[in-house]
């Protein structure tokens, strides 16, 4: 039972009953705010590609796709906070809070 | 204690820290720190990839990070409110896009290793990931360009589309059984990474735009069941955490969307609402009663309470900033003014709640469809603004009507209606909407935005 594809199978249950639970609790008026931080959270994928571009990749032809993926990345990272950012910042009170 | 168990205690810690992010959306007034603590998270993560692994190529590291953090700036900050779900569609489709290249790399690599070795599990996983990454990404582009209007929104349907569909699935799993038994072999790769990018245009061409909604939480979902897939082959559990996340909101959202019009995830991806019927008004030849702007200001300015039903029309006009001022001008009269929200309104999940938070109305007015209903009889005008379908009576009382069943904004309730339209068209179901008939029902035809200025212009002589 030491098979580390077990302890993964095991936190991916959890995960996914976590998310559930989290998530059935944000309002529908939040909901494209949630998407794009869902989005941008998705974003972790660049830790991949991370690895990618710098442990993996070797031949001129993986250190472009490393780089990309890096961009790419990076770009669904940054894009996806910022958005969310300026939507949830014109979420108001009506008292001006 | 060495540094990859740092590393992994870090990984531990952006869990969390996403976690708590997504907690926070619960409540407007804790969301920006929700968000703050959650891109706390991605910058320890990526901090501690860096730190922890043996890099060798810091210079293309570098370059990506800087071409993508500075295109994301410029994109997001550029990206009007409007603009939002072809925003988030793209960004779906460059994280997809990622790891399917982060997935290729690995592939790579292990073809490179002087002895080739790849397990079931491994092997599963990558054939999943490549299949499921190619096909969001390809599928979210061509969602950005209908959201965009780059291609045509509408359904694009032909002749034997189910067929080839089903084709292009079988040649997928049959590539992807004959790479697990000959992972070495690249053809077998390349065949189902080219079919499902394929299988990701021939998906979306057929949908519709009021159904995108539903596409973008299914390329949601997609997006972090990829992370998730890709944290498998590269034996990652961050990204089976965060992926597992992010799968169950796109999940959830998508189950909301379907509910909200009363069809089946199944249905409304290869269903299409393209082939509906349009149903003949059978006997008597009904009319719609017209008001102009002069007489509907008479009536707003008497009520003393209006709850607007707004719809994607409304984005398309940019009427948001001027239904804010009527708003205003209704208020300083003494009038009450709430917004009452269907869920499949727009093009995304909430979509109308951030135009409207955009044009600085506050969020307490906005209200979901479920609150609002009951507001309906004490009020004194309803206002449609852009929605068609989500108002439909039909939905409730005619059980041959393609959207029986759906929940709607009921505002025939409301002692006054008026429905600011264009023309007659019948909405994005092809089906005509009773409503428009209705005996307390007053029509007021022109363009959105100009009809709501006219009428805060009305306010103003007064």
């Amino acid at each position: 039972m030491n098979d580390p594809l077990v302890y993964q199978l095991f936190i991916l249950a959890l995960s996914i009953f976590l998310g559930f639970a989290l998530i059935s609790k944000v309002p529908p008026l939040l909901h494209t705010p949630l998407m794009s931080e869902a989005n941008a959270i998705c974003g972790i994928i660049i830790v991949g590609a991370l690895i990618a571009a710098g442990v993996e990749a070797e031949s001129p032809f993986t250190i472009v796709l490393g780089t990309a993926a890096v961009a790419l990345a990076a770009f669904n990272v940054v894009g996806g906070y910022l958005v969310t950012e300026r939507m949830l910042k014109m979420f108001k009170k009506k008292d001006g809070a | 204690m060495n540094l990859s168990f740092l590393v992994q205690i870090t990984y531990i810690v952006a869990s969390i820290l996403f976690a708590f992010g997504l907690k926070f959306l619960s409540s407007p007034v804790t969301a920006r720190r929700g968000n703050l603590l959650s891109s706390t998270g991605m910058l320890l993560a990526v901090l501690a990839t860096l730190a922890g692994q043996h890099v060798i190529g810091y210079q293309w590291i570098l370059l990506g990070l800087v071409i993508g953090a500075v295109c994301g700036t410029f994109v997001a900050l550029r990206a009007a409110m409007t603009q939002m779900p072809e925003m988030i569609a793209l960004l779906h489709g460059c994280g997809a896009l990622a790891s399917v290249f982060v997935d290729w790399v690995h592939y790579e690599k292990l073809l490179s290793l002087p002895v080739f070795a790849i397990g079931m599990v491994e092997g599963f996983a990558l054939f999943l990931s490549i299949v499921i990454g190619a096909l969001t990404f390809t599928g979210s582009i061509i969602a950005w360009g209908k959201l965009s209007e780059r291609l045509p929104g509408r359904p694009i349907l032909f002749a034997g589309q189910q067929w080839l569909n089903f084709l292009i699935l079988v040649g997928i799993i049959a590539s992807g059984v004959m790479f697990l038994m000959h992972p070495q072999q690249t053809l077998f790769f390349y065949t189902f990474l080219a079919l499902s990018a394929l299988f990701g245009v021939l998906l979306v061409i057929p949908i519709g735009g009021a159904d995108m909604p539903v596409v973008i939480s299914v390329l949601n979902s997609y997006s972090g069941i990829v992370a998730c897939t890709t944290g498998f082959v590269i034996n990652n559990t961050l990204l089976i955490v965060v992926g597992a996340l992010v799968g169950a909101n796109g999940i959830i959202l998508s189950i909301i969307m379907c509910k909200a019009m009363n069809r089946s995830l199944v249905n409304v991806i290869f269903g299409g609402f393209g082939q509906v019927q349009k149903k003949k008004l059978g006997g008597e030849k009904k009319t719609a009663q017209a008001i102009s702007v002069e007489d509907a200001q008479l009536v707003l300015e008497a009520a003393k309470t209006v709850i607007f039903a707004p719809g994607y029309g409304m984005a398309v006009a940019q009427a948001q900033h001027a239904v804010r001022e009527l708003t205003l001008a209704l208020e300083r009269n003494g009038c009450e003014v709430k917004f009452a929200i269907h869920p499949v309104a727009g093009r995304m999940p909430g979509h109308m709640n951030v135009l409207l938070a955009e044009a600085n109305i506050p969020y307490d007015q906005l209200l979901e469809m479920e609150e609002a209903n009951p507001l309906m009889e004490s009020t004194d005008v309803a206002i449609v603004i852009g929605a068609n379908d989500t108002v439909n009576p039909a939905a409730l009382n005619d059980k041959t009507s393609p959207i029986f069943g759906m929940p709607i904004v009921e505002v025939f309730k409301a002692r006054t209606v008026f429905v600011i339209k264009r023309s007659m068209a019948s909405g994005f179901a092809g089906v005509e909407n009773e409503l428009f008939y209705y005996d307390n029902t007053r029509m007021i035809f022109g363009d959105a935005k100009d009809i709501v200025q006219k009428l805060v212009a009305e306010f103003k002589a007064k």
